[in-house]
């Protein structure tokens, strides 16, 4: 089938141009990833003691420490960075792709996908992330609200930056990682350079991305080059 | 990885999805590990309100867990120190460290490698 045969290409363009390159870094990356975002910190603090929620894309688990009243099933495609999230109590880690999450639908109070998104090569892979991670939120009932979702992405527009892209920039580009392995054998080594496929989100593709997975934005803004937007399912369950 | 986690996890292949055998995952030769985990009452008081009981129960039962209460406990149950301490030995600090988890519908099974359960699926199986 011709289309299986497409995604089975684009799964192999980032299997090479984003995971493994994740796979290679953990550990210089990890290290530059401590600080959480204050929207990101302010949405897990808000979660209800004994809420349920999901980490998709955990990298090394910066947001793990934020709420310890919350259970989180963080996840991550590198083995190398979910090693390194592993640590958090009372947290758990696995390994698992976005486009085939191994949790059951309807079921979880919230969930972030910090920084991922972006990641998948194709419009319908992004927005077919988007929903996989919407199914798995429980639906609204009658007087309750559903669970939420803070999704968070890298914008086109960031021209204070240090990148400098703006409005009318190509948005499917290759981003360098410089990777300095100092080793005492070798001080005069030369940095190794490994570069990660990303798709720059303009202002409101994510919510439309979102409305087009079945999802409501109930919240969204930009935040230091970033496009954000809490969501929740437009569905509501039937007793 | 804590036996908790399972109670969240299903099979990764689409076809599983909502299929009553793919939950819970079925455990086969696990090597389990008790790991030191800070004892917080109310983080187990409040997280039980949101553990599906029948799948906890199952898979306490394939471990041999026998001390688990047929009926999930609420009110009253839930003021015993006792049992929140025996429900946060077996919920957080029993982790498996190898072993294999098992989809009852599909058959697939995802490998639990020092502590980390592998959900990323053959690209036969996407």
């Amino acid at each position: 089938m011709a289309s299986h045969e497409v995604s089975q290409d684009e799964e192999a363009y980032e299997e090479k141009n984003v995971h493994e390159v994740y796979q290679q870094i953990a550990r210089h990356f990890s290290a530059t990833r401590y600080k959480p975002w204050p929207i990101v910190e302010r949405f897990l603090q808000s979660q209800s003691p004994g809420a349920i929620g999901l980490d998709v894309g955990c990298g090394n688990g910066k947001y793990l420490p934020v709420n310890r009243d919350v259970f989180i099933v963080a996840s991550d495609r590198s083995e190398n960075l979910a090693r390194i999230a592993l640590q958090h109590q009372p947290h758990s880690t696995i390994l698992a792709d976005i486009l085939n999450l191994p949790h059951p639908d309807s079921v979880f109070d919230f969930a972030i996908s910090i920084a991922v998104v972006h990641h998948l090569s194709t419009p319908e892979r992004r927005i077919q992330a988007v929903r996989e991670i919407l199914r798995k939120l429980k639906p609204a009932s009658g007087e309750t609200p559903g669970g939420r979702a803070l999704v968070y992405v890298w914008a086109l527009e960031q021209k204070s930056s240090r990148r400098g892209w703006d409005k009318g920039d190509d948005q499917d580009i290759m981003v360098p990682w410089v990777l300095k392995t100092p080793v005492p054998e070798n001080p005069d080594a030369q940095p190794k350079v490994f570069h990660r496929y990303y798709h720059l989100y303009q202002a409101e593709e994510l919510e439309r991305d979102i409305d087009t997975a079945g999802g409501r934005v109930l919240e969204s803004g930009y935040d230091k080059d970033n496009w954000w937007a809490i969501a929740t399912r437009v569905d509501q369950q039937h007793p | 990885m804590k036996l908790l986690t399972v109670n969240f996890l299903t099979c990764a292949v689409k076809t599983c999805k909502g299929s009553p055998a793919a939950f819970p995952l079925h455990f086969r030769d696990v090597e389990l590990e008790l790991h030191d985990v800070e004892f917080q009452p109310d983080f187990i008081r409040n997280i039980i309100t949101r553990v599906d009981w029948e799948g906890l129960h199952k898979m306490a039962n394939e471990l041999n867990f026998p001390t688990i209460p047929e009926v999930k406990p609420d009110g009253e149950a839930l003021q015993s120190e006792q049992l929140l301490r025996d429900l946060h030995r077996l919920l957080l600090e029993t982790q498996v460290a190898e072993g294999r988890l098992i989809c009852g519908n599909c058959g697939h099974e995802y490998m639990v490698k020092e502590g980390i359960a592998n959900f990323l699926l053959p690209s036969h199986l996407v």
